[in-house]
């Protein structure tokens, strides 16, 4: 018991960085400077979002149009695979935090597993909107199918489809990046790069991927659900 | 005998190892900084290059040197190359890697390795940017327009967004490693009042940095994807707005005029004092004056767009806001002044450097007053009026400070004075070269001459005459420090640890410092500029 408690505040002291005077100082700090990069990352989809504002306002029945082409069961499957994989996450930090590496590899190989079905259900659904000609450019089409407003103009909703796969295929990339970085937490965790007196890195990445998880939750009713009934 | 004689040299962040390696591997701030220095000196050099050729082009009313598709592209990448690769990363990840964690007592900056990630994503961007360049240039001007940008021009927008938006990244986490040093990593006794306002100016640029920043990034990643994959946000043949895309780039690119001169004003800070052997008139305004201006800054991007079809309430609005940022501004040069009011000044080539910057950007920032007032803006939109103010707070203001800096911290970095009286010589030369450039372009501008044309009537030639002999001055007062900071390297007198006998933490290490900067954690129990306790001694050096 005791040598173990010993072999780990070793482990947290090979990890202290050169700079800090403690552990509780490096700690702070890299919690500090994750949130910091997760407030750049919110205006990095700000300007998204700004766009979808404007361009909602001003063609709102083409937005409406645009938004019955989506499939709302996939795209609900998919919140309800993001949010189990923020719940695998949440229990791997705490795992690590707890000192068992063993555990909190397998709940992020879950989490792996849940950001893979996110991305391959993803695909599905691009795949549609691709055989559907609803992706931007020379091979754009789109068949009003709105009786009570046929004066929508086509290439309006053309605008909505730039958004939905610019700020999806952002999202997208931002899974990517984070089944990346979770990965290289599996195999450092299992080579013992954590303890409980030093498990920043899980934690940070954790926060990465809650931040990756509720961008989704903005853009699922943004893009699926918010024009879906009051399209008349 | 002669190797008796020779004293060990003391450890230092230069000489503690050797080889390439050693360097591009490093994660020391010190050596990050100079890693910079070199790399952005070399963006100085090409952008002026370009700058040269316009000011040539423009020697004759004819379009007779280059093309007008040429000019186009001249302008661009001068622009580009300036604002992105040069002023943005100028005093923050040069002087203010090298400083900032010595003026407030740390080892490091937070993230060392962030800080490394950082230059290496500088230098993609500028490899990006630069290949863009070289396989045909680009010619939207440095604003990115569209539906110019994304529709019609045929040259390589793509690259140099890409170019843009990846050392964009490094502006960021330069900023976010600023923001968590200062609020972390500050020594036992270093508290926000006592904080030297040279960080308290890099804080502020560096808020602007994490905020904004990220703005442009999705904006001209649009911009690439519009051109690569027709995702058409921007199109107007499908109902997208090109002014969103102006509101957008704005938001980003007014702020960031004031990431490039806060932390100059930083800089001007440190030299006032220390030459003025007088703790800073009004500390805590100045201070708060350069979060004023970050947040004012957030808030005017619109006064870029008074002729492009806002509404006209909408400007109204604007153009108050922006009067509003000449407040903090004043306040900084008011305090400078009451700073040497019975001072103790002694006239060294830091100092010379101050005295310029406060004059020019004190023009610049009144013209940008005229600039914000809706009716005078409508006259002078896109002529060389808002060339000569932009370059009087860009040049006049930004790249005086930075050569007031560098001249003034050059002893701490390389541990080497550089020679007086050849500095004093191009510091004057840079001032007189600097106004006979610019100012005959105000008169210009308001004559009503545009900007971005390569010929232009024969009865503006005196004028374009004179601001060409002025950019030739200009170059030979650039050329000089480069010269003699070179030359400094190998035969310039050991500057010891405090040459200027100022106060700081950064003064009270050796110099070059060492690796870790301080052979013990200091402990702070003074208050900033606490020059009248300092022993008045005589400045030594430059004789």
């Amino acid at each position: 018991m005791a040598t173990s408690d010993i072999g780990d505040i070793q482990v947290a002291e090979r990890a202290l960085q050169h700079h800090f005077a403690d552990m509780e100082q490096q700690r702070e700090t890299s919690s500090f400077g994750m949130w910091m990069f997760l407030l750049t990352e919110i205006m990095f989809f700000s300007g998204l979002f700004c766009a979808y504002l404007v361009y909602r306002a001003s063609y709102y029945h083409a937005f409406v149009e645009g938004s019955q082409k989506m499939n709302i069961t996939l795209g609900a499957t998919n919140t309800a695979v993001l949010i189990c994989s923020s719940l695998t996450m949440a229990l791997g930090v705490r795992a690590a935090q707890m000192g068992k590496p063993k555990l909190m590899a397998i709940l992020l190989l879950i989490t792996i597993l849940f950001g893979f079905g996110f991305l391959g259900i993803k695909a599905v659904e691009y795949h549609e909107h691709w055989v559907n000609h609803e992706f931007p450019g020379p091979n754009f089409h789109f068949e009003t199918g709105d009786p009570a407003h046929p004066a929508t103009d086509a290439q309006h909703t053309e605008i909505y489809f730039s958004l939905y796969w610019a700020m999806t295929g952002l999202h997208a990339l931002h899974m990517v990046i984070g089944i990346g970085l979770v990965a290289w937490l599996v195999i450092a965790g299992l080579m013992g790069a954590y303890t409980p007196h030093y498990y920043n890195p899980v934690e940070n990445v954790g926060l990465y991927w809650h931040f990756v998880d509720l961008v989704w939750i903005y853009l699922f009713p943004m893009l699926y659900l918010i024009s879906k009934k009051h399209g008349g | 005998m002669a190797t008796a004689v020779q004293t060990v040299e003391r450890e230092n962040y230069l000489n503690s190892n050797y080889g390439i390696k050693s360097w591009l591997l490093t994660t020391d701030h010190k050596r990050i900084a100079v890693l910079y220095l070199i790399s952005i000196t070399a963006m100085f050099w090409l952008g002026g290059f370009f700058a040269m050729m316009i000011r040539l082009e423009l020697l004759t009313p004819a379009g007779d040197l280059v093309s007008s598709d040429t000019y186009n592209k001249l302008f661009t990448m001068h622009g580009i190359i300036m604002v992105f690769f040069f002023l943005i990363p100028s005093v923050p990840a040069v002087l203010g890697n090298f400083l900032v964690p010595l003026m407030v007592g740390a080892k490091d900056l937070a993230f060392p390795r962030v800080n490394l990630l950082s230059w290496y994503l500088y230098m993609a961007g500028a490899i990006t940017a630069l290949t863009a360049m070289v396989t045909g240039g680009v010619d939207t001007g440095w604003t990115f327009y569209t539906p110019f940008s994304t529709t019609y021009s045929n040259t390589h927008v793509i690259g140099a967004a890409i170019g843009i938006f990846i050392a964009g990244f490094s502006s960021i986490l330069t900023g976010l490693n600023f923001i968590v040093t200062i609020h972390r990593m500050r020594a036992p006794g270093m508290t926000w009042r006592r904080l030297p306002l040279f960080c308290w100016s890099n804080y502020a640029a560096a808020v602007i940095m994490v905020l904004g920043t990220p703005v442009i990034a999705i904006t001209l990643l649009l911009v690439a994807l519009e051109r690569a994959f027709n995702i058409g946000v921007f199109n107007p043949q499908l109902g997208g707005d090109p002014l969103l895309f102006q509101h957008l780039f704005w938001f980003y690119s007014h702020p960031a005029v004031y990431i490039m001169i806060l932390p100059g004003m930083g800089v001007i800070s440190e030299i006032v004092c220390c030459f003025s052997r007088k703790r800073a008139f009004g500390y805590e305004f100045i201070a708060l004056a350069s979060i004023a201006i970050a947040v004012l800054g957030f808030l005017v991007w619109a006064h870029h767009m008074f002729v492009a079809g806002i509404s006209v309430y909408a400007a109204l609005v604007f153009s108050l806001l922006s009067y509003l940022v000449a407040i903090p501004s004043a306040v900084k040069v008011f305090n400078w002044t009451a700073t040497m009011y019975k001072g103790s000044i002694s006239y060294n080539t830091p100092m010379l450097y101050a005295f310029g910057f406060i004059g020019l950007f004190t023009v610049g920032g009144l013209t940008g007053i005229f600039l914000s007032s809706l009716g005078l803006d409508v006259h002078v939109h896109d002529t060389y009026f808002v060339i000569a103010h932009f370059h009087y707070v860009m040049v006049g203001g930004m790249v005086m400070a930075y050569m007031a800096g560098l001249h003034f911290w050059w002893p701490k970095i390389t541990g080497k004075m550089y020679p007086e009286a050849w500095a004093k010589l191009s510091a004057l030369l840079v001032f007189v070269g600097f106004n006979t450039t610019f100012f005959p372009l105000f008169i210009l501008g308001y004559m009503g001459s545009p900007r971005r044309y390569h010929a232009y009537p024969p009865e503006f030639q005196v004028l374009n005459v004179l601001s060409t002999a002025g950019a030739s001055i200009l170059a030979v007062g650039y050329v000089l420090p480069m010269i003699y900071f070179v030359w400094s390297l190998r035969y310039g007198a050991d500057a010891g640890p405090n040459p200027w006998n100022a106060v700081g933490l950064e003064w009270m290490t050796s110099s070059p410092p060492p690796t870790h900067n301080f052979d013990e954690t200091p402990v702070v129990t003074w208050e900033a500029y606490d020059y009248e306790h300092q022993p008045q001694e005589e400045i030594t050096v430059g004789h």
